[in-house]
């Protein structure tokens, strides 16, 4: 936490050691009264309801040491590179040559895809991370139409996840329906419930419609938790049927696939298939998300994200502008909750907080807002990322966070890059999206 | 009746608490126009640094109540004060002229940072702390041996509140900084203009929303008598919902919105359900903002194009 250190140095201006070492020494102060009593001191509640507590002087310094030498590095580092920006970490032939070679990434980027399953096909955890990649690809795709496309801030987006997985959960446990019929279903209901929540938030925009959303994410959650006769409450519900391939299960019985085609059952082909499953429903969300963005329904979104008073100017109906996106986005997290149900076979409300929206959010914003590339790009850095720290449990979200700030704050529009309004009424400027901002252009 | 008039009390407490907490959204609304997201971690914040002084207080052989909570209160302001400082330093200063979402991003990043830290540094489990203020009153005995309370706790949460908010007021309406804040509410450019420290002037919002969440949180520590680090995430929104409620921008909206928001809260506890309580509270925010998108005492937005 370089707290003083994040400060732009004035371009042109030679700061000698004693600033850098000043500068270094305010840090550390700063260090040592925030952390002096959360970290120097540790407390912990004994087995008799009483409170104990003991020092860690020893963290506590080497925190301060790390945020005094920290300062130094970061300060040195940006005088010897200048003004941190964007153009200057990437250069603009890298940036040219990476933007060429995005067109042909999208393509080969599938058609690895395609092939894990034939690559790792033994490799039992790399297919489940390929399906936990896939399904946050889908959810960013999903939430993209409505955050990168619209310009609505969606901070509940778990919640259609929610009504998807549960919507799954109870039609096939209570009525024993087939996967088939009910994901259609769990897509319409998480819609309907996307609509619900966009008729209050109409009127809304930026930082309320966050906030509402958020509020509406925590009402689904606590409803699921708390109605114990319909959801289980906190028990979650478990033997919830696992996919059939239009019928045919995949598992060790005589009618099975394995049986039908005459070959040896293994655990993988169930694995396989989902791998499939996922991957036809996240481009399916890709897919119709980019025939939307041709049609006049598509260009309203843009059009609402870039101004809503001059869209409702040019007599587009804002109303169902917004509808439509939240449905739409509404119906892909509809989607990706039932494959997540019957992958998993087991829901509780657990799945389904906040940290999961904040996680699909930061998918799509970090990938560059409208950007299908970016989002997918996004989506298998961030879970990617995430798996690496997973033996450092606690750590792992304390990273996260962090992350996120400095992403931000290093490139505000996103890594990869966003997508510019589809329609312009006269020929783009060649100019960078990051040099316009909000209230400068 | 004096079911009710228990509950009228128990309400009134904790909307005071959710009041302060209120004040810091409130402010930081009406100046940077967003919300703070880590405004709630702040508050949880505030109640541990609370909780680990008076510990270190006690055992330093201190026994003088009154005086041990004044020195705790000080601490918890000084310090949570100074991580709000570095909260607007780190993830807000840097983002002020980016476009919208970022530095609300960079805030949602920042609520991860102090909760998921406070869980490495401090554990996950409940700190508890045994009653320190104990004795109150009773105002009403009823019939059927059920007897309206109010405990010195209580009473004490109440005028810490109402002092705070004072003191407060004064520091808006006629301090110079309070002039700056309100300049810079209306215009920043123009305020920099007039010779406002513009950066300054927002780092102070900051300091002082953070200052008054630790209050809030020392309060929730004394009256509950735990801590945990998860609890600043919903009593963040909930002082959101306040503020909203209130009219957001409005600094006696806010302490309004708090006290609705408490009454609220408690009554449906008390006449429905325990478990719909945070249901009902966050319901409430969808329906204010429909029927009343500027709140209580909230001025009509104008439209800037």
């Amino acid at each position: 936490m370089t707290a003083l250190s994040t400060e732009t140095t004035h371009a042109g201006r030679t700061a000698g050691i004693p600033f850098i070492l000043k500068k270094a020494f305010l840090s550390a102060c700063v260090a040592l009264v925030l952390f002096s009593l959360m970290i120097g001191i540790r407390t912990e509640a004994g087995s008799d309801g009483q409170l104990t507590w003991w020092t860690r002087f020893g963290d506590l310094a080497s925190i301060v040491g790390l945020v005094f030498g920290g300062s130094i590095v970061i300060e040195l580092l940006r005088q010897w590179l200048g003004p941190i920006g964007a153009e200057k970490l990437v250069p603009a032939p890298v940036q040219r040559s990476l933007s060429l070679a995005g067109r042909f990434l999208g393509p080969a980027l599938l058609v690895f895809t395609l092939l894990v399953p034939v690559i790792f096909y033994n490799q039992r955890y790399i297919l489940d991370l390929g399906i936990l990649v896939l399904t946050y690809v889908m959810l960013g795709w999903g939430l993209n139409v409505v955050v990168g496309l619209a310009g609505l801030l969606d901070l509940g987006y778990v919640a259609f996840y929610a009504v998807g997985a549960y919507s799954y959960a109870l039609l096939a446990t209570n009525f024993g329906w087939s996967f088939w019929v009910c994901l259609p279903l769990a897509g319409m209901l998480a819609a309907i419930w996307g609509v619900m929540l966009g008729f209050p938030v109409l009127r809304l925009r930026g930082d309320y419609l966050a906030i509402v959303t958020l509020a509406f994410g925590e009402i689904i959650r606590l409803v699921i938790l708390n109605w114990q006769d319909l959801t289980g409450g906190p028990n979650g519900i478990s033997d919830i049927p696992r996919p059939t391939m239009f019928g045919i299960p995949l598992d060790n019985s005589d009618d099975g696939l394995a049986a039908k085609l005459g070959i040896d059952y293994s655990p993988t082909h169930r694995i396989v298939f989902l791998f499939y499953l996922i991957l036809a429903l996240a481009l399916l969300t890709n897919w119709v998300t980019i025939r939307l963005r041709r049609l006049p329904i598509g260009r309203a979104w843009e059009a609402l994200r870039e101004d809503e008073v001059a869209c409702r100017a040019l007599g587009i109906n804002t109303t169902t502008t917004k509808l439509t996106a939240f449905a739409t986005g509404a119906m892909f997290g509809g989607f990706a909750g039932a494959f997540f149900a019957t992958r998993q076979g087991f829901i509780s409300p657990e799945s389904f907080t906040f940290q999961e929206s904040a996680l699909v959010l930061a998918i799509v914003v970090l990938g560059g807002m409208g950007s299908q590339l970016g989002v997918a790009l996004a989506a298998l850095t961030m879970i990617g990322g995430f798996e690496l720290f997973r033996s450092l449990e606690t750590y792992r979200m304390l990273v996260f966070g962090m992350a996120m700030v400095l992403i931000m704050i290093w490139r505000p529009r996103g890594i990869i890059g966003h997508r510019a309004p589809t329609v312009y009424l006269t020929k783009a400027q060649a100019i960078s999206s990051d040099l316009v901002k909000e209230g400068h252009g | 009746m004096d079911y009710f008039a228990q509950q009228l009390i128990n309400g009134l407490v904790l909307g005071s608490i959710y009041g302060l907490i209120a004040i810091g959204y409130t402010m930081v609304y009406g100046i940077v126009g967003m919300i703070n997201f880590a405004h709630g971690d702040i508050f949880m914040i505030g109640g541990f640094i609370a909780l680990i002084s008076f510990l270190l207080l006690v055992s330093l052989g201190l026994t003088a109540i009154p005086l041990i909570l004044l020195l705790v209160l000080l601490v918890a302001m000084a310090v949570t004060a100074l991580y709000g400082w570095t909260v607007e330093r780190i993830a807000y200063r840097p983002l002020r002229h980016s476009f919208r979402l970022a530095p609300m991003l960079s805030a949602i990043g920042m609520s991860f940072v102090l909760t998921n830290y406070s869980q490495v540094a401090q554990g996950a489990r409940v700190k508890p702390v045994p009653p320190i203020i104990t004795g109150g009153y009773t105002l009403h005995e009823g019939p059927e041996g059920f007897a309206v309370q109010l405990s010195n706790m209580q009473i004490m949460v109440v005028l810490v509140t109402i002092v705070l908010l004072a003191m407060f007021t004064w520091l808006v309406s006629r301090t110079r900084l309070g002039r700056d804040m309100r300049a810079c509410e209306q215009d920043q450019t123009m305020a920099a203009l007039l010779g406002v420290d513009v950066d300054r002037t927002i780092s102070m919002t900051f300091v002082i929303g953070a200052a008054l969440a630790s209050v809030a949180g020392m309060m929730y520590l004394l009256y509950y008598g735990q801590v945990d680090f998860f609890m600043g995430f919903v009593a963040g929104i909930k002082a959101f919902t306040a503020a909203v409620l209130g009219g957001i921008g409005s600094l006696p909206g806010a302490v309004l919105g708090g006290l609705a928001i408490g009454l609220i809260e408690t009554f449906w506890s008390a006449y429905f359900s325990v478990e719909y309580k945070d249901v009902a509270a966050f319901s409430i925010l969808i329906i204010v903002l429909i029927f009343m998108p500027t709140g209580l005492l909230g001025r009509p937005e104008v439209e800037k194009v």
